[in-house]
């Protein structure tokens, strides 16, 4: 067992279906595409032997889910976008690694558990991602949820039980997280070649969080979640959760070099393709105040406590 | 044609865990039961259907989330297997749903003219969602009439939980002038907890109800207070209180069931029948249902 994980690669993709299913209709949605297909290029130059997401639209609330059915066969449908099409699919999943991860959750205080039923309803995000980076199955894969209670101590417990798992056997790891930038959609139906940012406001602040990705700072930017879920994402949600897990995951350092492949509209939201290296340099000399978290404990009991 | 109307409003709220409880032939998993305050008020809710004449089921369900406006489904027929993607070890059910599209269709027209944003749901291979599935087999095991399924529009997430209601609202009132128009009876299910915080954990063995109880306090005083305002007839106060409600206990209302229903029904100022109150995995779950006939309504619990 190596002490530290190999991780080859991160990505950071939108999780809607039109560079899926509708590339053709909008130039941008063409361009996301295009940036898909060169991360899949390059995903096949190397020799990672796991490819592991993240989803951001794969909700869960008895902790966190990892997928673990190691061929799951359906044919998905968007709730919003079925118009578009539908996405039939046959994926290869790495119940091992699924098995491990969810132990190391356990490890680390987290509840978890792993799921592998025929029919279960893999995410739009998770479908587009895998169909479009891993199309043939080359690579294993594996998904986690995205708990809608976690915030940020469980975000970072949950990376790290991620890393402690692909220590434990040995993965070359594709990490993949699947979030938009800013998601607020229009609440209208668009010609899609009227498809813009839906605000200026969440542009400017896209391309804010697209300069540090682009300088590697993915520590700064998990550091700058809550600001960025304050100004640009739409409360579904407790917290704008992937960069905390992304971060946990690949390292918490800024040593990357950083590549925005795309960054277009997607029904008013910020999709954007990014691809992180693991680079010996960094950028940045800041240390943060939060503390760092290495196993989650839990409620607090704050309710319970001052009781009359 | 007669005038078509509402002969029947139902909250009728979708944990998977009762389906699981019952073991239907159409859910794989077995359990040993548990719910049963909840499984024994809908029984009883079902008989009551069965002496009712009905066309068709119409449900606003929250897990069929849409941003991009009001969805109806659209195709007749929609058969597939629905595994819940939070438990699925307590639900993977094999359907077989008839949908009234003539009605869908009417519905879908009534709230375009009415400035509503809206799309029919076309696409075959469209998994029909569990919130749906759960409250329509405990209302009507046997599935011997057609549904329509409204999605939930997320005004909620996009603006507030005010504009939420008043977009339901106004979806209901769309509702029930193509109802009117369809000469169709017509029962309404608004299928929704009321507090909605969840344990984050589950028990080795879910249906052990020696674990299950309320998520705190808080939800469940509340729960109570909307509870007693139903009995009382106050339902245009409780759609007012709802934002207050949905922002202090995360309550389902917010995916606008409760709203669109009481508008569509004009507010009822008789009392609700309610039939059974429950917590599931930590949420509040009550059943309740509004008559229009003041003869067949009755005080049950």
């Amino acid at each position: 067992m190596s002490e530290e994980p190999e991780i080859v690669l991160g990505f950071y993709v939108p999780p809607h279906p039109h560079p899926l299913l509708a590339p053709e209709q909008n130039e941008g949605w063409g361009r996301l595409r295009e940036a898909f297909d060169t991360c899949r290029q390059r995903i096949e130059e190397t020799d990672a032997d796991l490819l592991l997401i993240y989803s951001t639209v794969w909700p869960s609330i008895v902790g966190h889910q990892i997928q673990a059915h190691p061929k799951p066969v359906f044919t998905h449908v968007d709730d919003d976008f079925h118009f578009l099409g539908s996405m039939p699919y046959e994926f290869r999943m790495d119940s091992e690694y699924a098995e491990k991860f969810k132990d190391s959750c356990e490890a680390r205080g987290l509840h978890a558990r792993t799921v592998a039923y025929d029919g279960f309803p893999i995410d739009t995000g998770s479908v587009v991602a895998l169909k479009l980076l891993n199309p043939d199955n080359r690579i294993p894969a594996c998904i986690v949820s995205s708990n809608v209670y976690s915030n940020r101590a469980e975000q970072i417990v949950l990376g790290k039980a991620a890393r402690d798992a692909m220590s434990e056997l040995g993965k070359k790891v594709v990490v993949v997280v699947v979030a938009s930038l800013s998601n607020r959609m229009f609440t209208e139906h668009i010609d899609p070649s009227d498809d813009r940012i839906h605000s200026a406001k969440d542009d400017e602040w896209n391309r804010k969080i697209l300069e540090f990705f682009e300088d590697g700072r993915l520590e700064d930017i998990s550091q700058l979640s809550r600001d960025i879920h304050g100004q640009i994402r739409v409360s579904k949600v407790v917290a704008y959760k992937p960069a905390w897990w992304m971060a946990a995951t690949m390292g918490q350092h800024n040593n990357y070099d950083g590549e925005v492949l795309a960054y277009e509209a997607l029904h008013g939201a910020g999709g954007a393709v990014i691809q992180l290296t693991p680079a010996k340099g960094g950028v940045g000399d800041k240390e943060f105040d939060e503390d760092d978290v290495e196993y989650y404990h839990g409620d607090r009991s704050v309710l319970d406590k001052g009781m009359l | 044609m007669a005038k078509g109307e509402i002969v029947l409003g139902c909250l009728a709220p979708h944990p998977p865990h009762v389906v699981y409880a019952e073991n239907p032939e159409q859910n794989e998993p077995f359990s040993e039961g548990g719910w049963e305050a909840l499984r024994w008020g809908y029984h009883r809710l079902a008989r009551k259907l069965k002496d009712i004449d009905y066309d068709c089921i119409v449900v606003l369900t929250p897990h069929w989330m849409t941003y991009v406006g009001t969805h109806f489904l659209g195709l007749e027929r929609f058969q597939n297997i629905s595994v819940d993607p939070i438990f699925p070890n307590l639900f993977r059910y094999h359907h077989d749903i008839q949908v009234d599209v003539e009605l869908a269709e009417a519905m879908h027209d009534a709230a375009a003219e009415a400035g509503i944003i809206t799309k029919m749901m076309r696409n075959p291979d469209f998994r029909v969602d569990y919130g749906t599935i759960v409250s329509c087999h405990m209302l009507n095991p046997e599935w011997s009439k057609p549904i329509v399924t409204i999605s939930s529009n997320r005004s909620t997430h996009y603006y507030s939980n005010e504009v939420m209601n008043e977009q339901a609202a106004a979806l209901g009132e769309a509702v029930m002038k193509a109802i009117e128009a369809s000469g169709k009876r017509v029962v309404l299910v608004a299928s929704h907890s009321l507090s909605h915080r969840h344990f984050v954990t589950e028990a080795p063995l879910p249906e052990d109800m020696s674990r299950e109880h309320i998520y705190n306090h808080s939800q469940y005083v509340w729960d109570m207070k909307i509870v007693q305002m139903l009995r009382e007839g106050k339902t245009k106060e409780v759609v007012e209180i709802l934002p207050e409600m949905i922002e202090q206990t995360m309550a389902e209302a917010e995916g606008g069931g409760l709203s669109w229903m009481m508008a569509a029904m004009g507010y009822p100022d008789y009392p609700a029948e309610i039939y059974g109150y429950q917590s599931v995995i930590g949420t509040g779950n009550a059943i309740a249902a509004w008559d229009p006939n003041e003869a067949t309504r009755e005080i049950v619990l």
